[in-house]
């Protein structure tokens, strides 16, 4: 840096390149969706936990056969839903955040979103397994 | 990636120690990031010890009293020396304000400063601003109205409407609040930070301009806009106590108001 000739990687004037490609015209519905998951997880979550607690000590059948009542299962997919949509996008920021690089970043965005996609589903499945 | 250390020739060394006069009894300590872009070498902390007793009560004031009588080399930016041109904008005691508005008492030990974060360094405690500048001229800080002012008058306003400026005119664009903040520092190349955003704003609710839409579609962005994750650091550091934080959460909120 301080000794010999700065590497000029480009001419661009400052406005330019801060212009950029311009505005993407999106990350309100990014923004306001993790808002709403985390919204929804607040209820969904305690109920969540004091079922879990009330539980507590119960055979497996006793508590596959409380997964499977329409009653149980439909806030449990709720929760899984909003979980990790809620997972995805929190974590797509930190992607965003941290990795540089367009390649490198796209890459890293793809895995994580088919992981946290997989992950969701063999929740959902297994919830539903229990329902029919 | 993040890099969590310096680069080689960005460690910072320990420089020379300029002792205080014999008969100085009230002797403070100031601690000085020094780089030249001349002479090849790393940065270093240079130890200035200073006699309070012959030196004003502000940090800019021990400043000044370096360069005139100490070391003639320190080079920084200063002009108003009143909390209102922003140029003598640093980092000191780790926080980012004005070395004019900031008291030499308030700081319990020695008074470390350094320039402001991040930012590439011209010389010493004088940052290279191009980016941001650039960033705020890419917001259009101007007034933008297809409707003529009417003849020979002002562009009118009420009481109201001008009191929503209150608290964002009084930006005097010294970029303590964009320097200080994390989100700035990984994405200073895409995110606008919140000094930019702050004066987007201020355009954005101003009565008289006539492109708010256009406004919000241009900050509408992942990293434009939505880098700003809330940290706050930015209404922490600002020196004339502004909220940027506040004014980045009032144009999420527009942007949400414009599409419910």
């Amino acid at each position: 840096m301080a000794v010999g000739n700065p590497h000029i990687t480009t001419m661009r004037s400052p406005l330019g390149r801060v212009r950029g490609l311009g505005s993407a015209k999106s990350g309100t519905a990014h923004w306001w969706a993790q808002r709403l998951t985390a919204l929804a997880l607040v209820p969904l979550a305690v109920w969540f936990v004091i079922s879990l607690l009330a539980l507590l000590g119960q055979p497996h059948e006793a508590v596959v056969h409380w997964i499977g009542r329409p009653l149980h299962a439909v806030p449990l997919l709720a929760l899984i839903a909003a979980l990790f949509h809620h997972l995805q996008l929190g974590l797509q920021v930190v992607i965003e955040d941290y990795i540089h690089g367009e390649a490198v970043r796209l890459a890293v965005l793809l895995v994580m979103r088919a992981g946290v996609i997989l992950l969701f589903l063999i929740a959902f499945v297994a919830i539903l397994k229990m329902s029919f | 990636m993040v890099e969590f250390a310096l680069p080689a020739n960005s460690k910072v060394g320990e420089g020379k120690r300029h002792k205080a006069p014999g008969n100085a009894r009230r002797v403070k300590e100031f601690r000085v990031y020094r780089w030249s872009p001349d002479d090849g070498q790393n940065p270093r902390m240079d130890t200035y010890e200073i006699d309070l007793d012959a030196c004003g009560p502000m940090v800019l004031d021990a400043l000044i009293k370096i360069k005139n009588e100490v070391d003639t080399t320190l080079t920084f930016r200063r002009s108003c020396r009143e909390g209102i041109c922003g140029s003598c904008a640093m980092n000191i005691d780790g926080t980012n304000t004005l070395a004019c508005l900031k008291p030499i008492e308030e700081v319990k030990n020695a008074v470390r400063i350094h320039p402001l974060p991040h930012m590439p360094v011209v010389k010493d405690l004088v940052p290279d601003l191009t980016q941001a500048y650039a960033q705020l001229r890419s917001i259009e800080p101007w007034m933008q109205s297809d409707t003529p002012p009417p003849p020979d008058a002002e562009r009118p306003q009420s009481r109201e409407e001008r009191a929503r400026l209150d608290g964002m005119w009084e930006c005097i664009l010294c970029f303590c609040c964009t320097t200080s903040c994390p989100s700035y520092w990984w994405n200073s190349d895409r995110y606008l930070g919140p000094a930019v955003l702050l004066a987007a704003y201020r355009w954005i609710i101003d009565s008289r301009d006539e492109a708010t839409g256009a406004r919000l579609d241009a900050l509408e962005d992942p990293f434009k806009l939505y880098r700003c994750h809330t940290i706050m650091n930015c209404t922490e550091a600002c020196p004339k106590g502004l909220n940027p934080a506040k004014a980045i959460g009032k144009i999420k909120q527009l942007l949400i108001e414009r599409q419910v």
